[in-house]
C-alpha cells in the first residue's frame, strides 16, 4: 500500500508541472506589459526598460518558466505585482479562511447527506423519501447567492442572531456554511440514495436476509459499504471544488478567501499570484484525488487485490 | 409422505402487486416435506418456484409481494402468523436457502469466513465464544472442501464453484431443519455441478436436514429426490414419489411433455420435441385448466373448468380432467 501511495505522490509531480507550464504560457499571452502594469502608464521608456531587465522579462520563455519553478521548489512564488509582498503570504493567509469555509461545509453536507440519503433509500416512495426528494430539487435550485442574500435579511436583519459579513468567529461562518453546503448537500442526498436502492436489489443482501439479519444489520453492515464507492468520489470532488473556488460565497458575505483572491489578481493581471493560486489549487485537488483513490482501496478490496495482482505480475 | 411431515403447505397463494398488474405467481400450493426427505420442484422458468422459495422465509419483496391466503407450518408453527422478529430466528438458523447465482449471493466487500462467522453470530444460541466460532467457520469450510486458511479471502478471489461452496456453509453453518436451493448449480458448468451437488447431498444426509431442490434440470431429480413436484403457471400439477414420476404410467400432459423434450440416447432424434406455446402469463392466466392451451388433450371442460387434485392409492398427485372418470364429476 505505501508503494501505491508514493508511486501515485511521484505521479503528481508532472501533472503540477504540467499545470504550471499551461498557466505560464496563458499569461505570457495574455496582452499587456507587465512592467507598464507594475509602474503605470506615465512611466518613462527607460524606467520600463531597466524593470523589464530587472524582473528577468527580455530572457527567454524557456528560462523565465524555469527559474519560476526552481524559485518555487523554494517557496519563493514571486512578488505580488500589485501589493509588491511575497505571493506565498497572501496565499496563506487567504487559504486559511477558504479551507475553514470548503472543511465546515463538506462537514454539514457529510454529516446530513448520507444518513437522509440513507433513510430515503430505505423507506423508499414513502412520505419521508418524498419530502428529501423536493428538498433536495428545492435545494439544488437555489443559485447560492440568492440564497445567501436571504439568509442575511432573515438571520442578520430580521432576526439579529448571527453576523451578516464574515469575520473570523464561528458565528460568521454559520451563514456561508449553510449556503455553500445546500447544493452540494441535495447532490450528495440523490447520489446516497440511489446507490443504496441498486445495492439494496442484489442478491447478497437478500441473502443476508435470508441468514435472519435484521433491517439494520442488512443496511449497515451489508448495503452501505457497498453503496459508498460513488458516494466517496462525489464527497471528494465536491470538496475540491470547494477548496478551488468559493467565489460567489466569498463575495456573499464579504469573506477574504482564495475566491475572491483570483478574481482581484485576474482582473489586475497580477500574474504571479494568479499563478501560485492555480498550482495550489491544483496541489491540493491532486492529493484530495490521491486520498479518494486510497480510501476507494480500503473500502473494495477488489480494487486492493486488482493493484497487487498488477504489481506481482510484473515482477 | 410421512404423517409427521417438517414442513406443511397448505392452499399458499402468492401475488406480487404492481402500479400496471396483478401477477398471481403461486396459486393454492399445497405440499408437504417429511424430515431428511427431499423434494424437488420442477417447473419451466416463470412457474412461481423461487416465489414460493422466498413466501416459506417471508423473504418476498417488500410492498409488492403478498402472500394472499394459505398456511405454512414448519415444526407445528405457522410461520405466516409469526412476528417478523420470530421470523428471523428461523431464517438462517432453522431455514436456509442457497440462491441461484453464487456470483452475487456474496457480499464482495466481506471476507468469506466474516460471511460465515455472522449466521452463527446471529444465531448463537449456545453462546459460542469467539474462538469457538472461528472454529465452527474452519470446520464449516473443511466440510465443504475449501482449505479453511482461506476464508480471510473476499469473494472475488474464488471461482463460481467455489463461492457456491461457501454460500453451502453459510446456510449449513447452523445445521437448519429445511435447506431450500433455488436451482443451486444453474450458473456452474457441468462438471463442477456435480461435484457440488454430490457435496450437498452427502452433507444433507450427514447433518440429517431436509431438502427443497428447485431446479428445471430432471436429471437432478433423479439423482437427488425422494419426491417430486411438479408446477406449471403457479400451481402443482403432480407430485408423487420419484419412482413414480420417473417410472410410473400415468402423467399430467404438463410432465409428459416435460419428460418428451428430454431428447433420448437410445433413439434417433432428429429435432428437439419442446412443448408447444409458452408458458402461461401469469398476469393473465388463462381460465379453467391454466394448461389448457398447450394441451394435447384439451377438452371444452378443460377450458372453463379448473381440475381437481387427484390422489391414487400410493399418494401420486395429479392436477387434470383427464382422471377424473373415476368416481367424481
Amino acid at each position: 500500500m505505501a508503494r501505491y501511495i508514493l508511486k501515485r505522490l511521484l505521479l503528481m509531480i508532472p501533472v503540477v508541472l504540467g499545470i504550471s507550464l499551461l498557466v505560464f504560457s496563458m499569461m505570457e499571452l495574455s496582452p499587456g506589459d507587465p512592467a507598464q502594469i507594475i509602474l503605470g502608464m506615465r512611466a518613462t521608456p527607460e524606467a520600463l526598460e531597466n524593470l523589464r531587465e530587472e524582473m528577468g522579462l527580455n530572457q527567454p520563455f524557456w528560462t523565465r518558466y524555469f527559474n519560476y519553478i526552481v524559485n518555487a521548489l523554494q517557496g519563493d512564488f514571486g512578488t505580488s505585482w500589485r501589493t509588491n509582498l511575497p505571493v506565498l503570504n497572501e496565499i496563506v493567509a487567504r487559504l486559511l479562511t477558504t479551507v475553514r469555509l470548503a472543511l465546515g461545509a463538506m462537514v454539514l453536507v457529510v454529516a446530513i447527506g448520507i444518513p437522509v440519503g440513507i433513510l430515503s433509500a430505505v423507506k423508499q416512495y414513502s412520505l419521508l423519501d418524498n419530502v428529501t426528494l423536493t428538498g433536495a430539487l428545492i435545494l439544488s435550485s437555489m443559485p447560492a447567492f440568492w440564497l445567501g442574500t436571504l439568509l442575511i435579511l432573515l438571520f442578520a436583519l430580521q432576526l439579529s442572531w448571527l453576523p451578516a459579513m464574515g469575520n473570523n468567529e464561528i458565528s460568521g461562518y454559520i451563514l456561508p456554511w449553510i449556503t455553500l453546503a445546500a447544493s452540494y448537500l441535495a447532490t450528495l442526498v440523490r447520489m446516497t440514495r440511489s446507490s443504496m436502492l441498486e445495492v439494496i436489489r442484489a442478491d447478497y443482501i437478500k441473502m443476508a436476509r435470508a441468514k435472519g439479519a435484521n433491517e439494520r444489520q442488512v443496511i449497515l453492515r451489508h448495503a452501505l459499504r457497498n453503496a459508498l464507492l460513488p458516494i466517496v468520489t462525489i464527497v471528494g470532488m465536491n470538496f475540491a471544488a470547494l477548496l478551488g473556488g468559493t467565489v460567489i460565497i466569498e463575495q456573499v458575505f464579504m469573506l477574504n478567501g482564495l475566491g475572491s483572491l483570483a478574481i482581484t489578481s485576474v482582473r489586475q493581471l497580477d500574474v504571479p499570484m494568479v499563478m501560485a493560486e492555480v498550482l495550489f489549487i491544483a496541489l491540493i485537488t491532486s492529493i484530495i484525488n490521491l486520498v479518494v483513490d486510497v480510501l476507494y482501496v480500503y473500502i473494495d478490496p477488489r480494487l486492493k487485490s486488482q493493484y497487487v495482482m498488477a504489481r506481482k505480475a510484473r515482477s | 409422505m410421512s404423517e409427521k411431515a417438517l414442513l406443511e403447505v397448505k392452499d399458499l397463494s402468492v401475488e406480487y402487486h404492481t402500479d400496471e398488474m396483478t401477477v398471481k405467481a403461486v396459486n393454492g400450493v399445497s405440499l408437504s416435506v417429511g424430515r431428511g426427505q427431499t423434494l424437488g420442484l420442477v417447473g419451466e422458468t416463470g412457474a412461481g418456484k423461487t416465489t414460493l422459495a422466498l413466501s416459506l422465509l417471508r423473504l418476498l419483496p417488500k410492498g409488492i409481494g403478498k402472500i394472499t391466503s394459505g398456511a405454512i407450518n414448519f415444526e407445528g408453527a405457522n410461520l405466516l402468523s409469526l412476528r417478523e422478529a420470530d421470523m428471523r430466528a428461523y431464517r438462517g438458523r432453522l431455514l436456509s436457502m442457497i440462491f441461484q447465482d453464487p456470483m452475487t449471493s456474496l457480499n464482495p466487500v466481506i471476507p468469506v469466513g466474516r460471511q460465515v462467522a455472522e449466521v452463527l453470530e446471529l444465531h448463537n444460541d449456545k453462546k459460542l465464544t469467539k474462538q469457538q466460532i472461528e472454529a465452527r467457520v474452519d470446520d464449516m469450510f473443511r466440510m465443504v472442501g475449501i482449505p479453511p486458511e482461506r476464508k480471510n479471502e473476499y469473494p472475488h478471489q474464488f471461482s463460481g464453484g467455489m463461492k457456491q461452496r461457501v454460500v453451502i456453509a453459510i446456510s449449513l453453518a447452523c445445521e437448519p431443519e429445511l435447506l431450500i436451493a433455488d436451482e443451486p448449480t444453474t450458473a456452474l458448468d457441468v462438471t463442477i455441478q456435480a461435484q457440488v451437488l454430490a457435496m450437498m447431498t452427502d452433507l444433507k444426509e450427514k447433518l440429517g436436514t431436509s431438502m427443497i431442490m428447485i431446479t428445471h434440470d430432471l436429471g437432478i431429480v433423479a439423482e437427488t429426490c425422494d419426491s417430486v413436484a411438479v408446477m406449471y403457471a403457479g400451481e402443482i400439477v403432480e407430485m408423487g414419489t420419484v419412482e413414480a414420476l420417473f417410472e410410473g404410467d400415468t402423467h399430467h400432459p404438463y410432465t409428459e411433455g416435460l419428460f418428451g423434450s428430454i431428447p433420448r440416447l437410445d433413439v434417433e432424434t432428429e429435432r428437439l420435441r419442446p412443448i408447444d406455446g409458452m408458458i402461461a402469463d401469469p398476469s393473465d392466466l388463462p381460465g379453467g385448466c391454466s394448461f389448457h392451451p398447450r394441451c394435447p388433450y384439451c377438452t371444452e371442460r378443460c377450458k372453463t373448468e379448473h381440475p381437481q387434485a387427484h390422489l391414487d392409492a400410493r399418494g401420486h398427485m395429479i392436477r387434470c380432467h383427464r382422471f377424473d372418470k373415476e368416481g367424481e364429476a
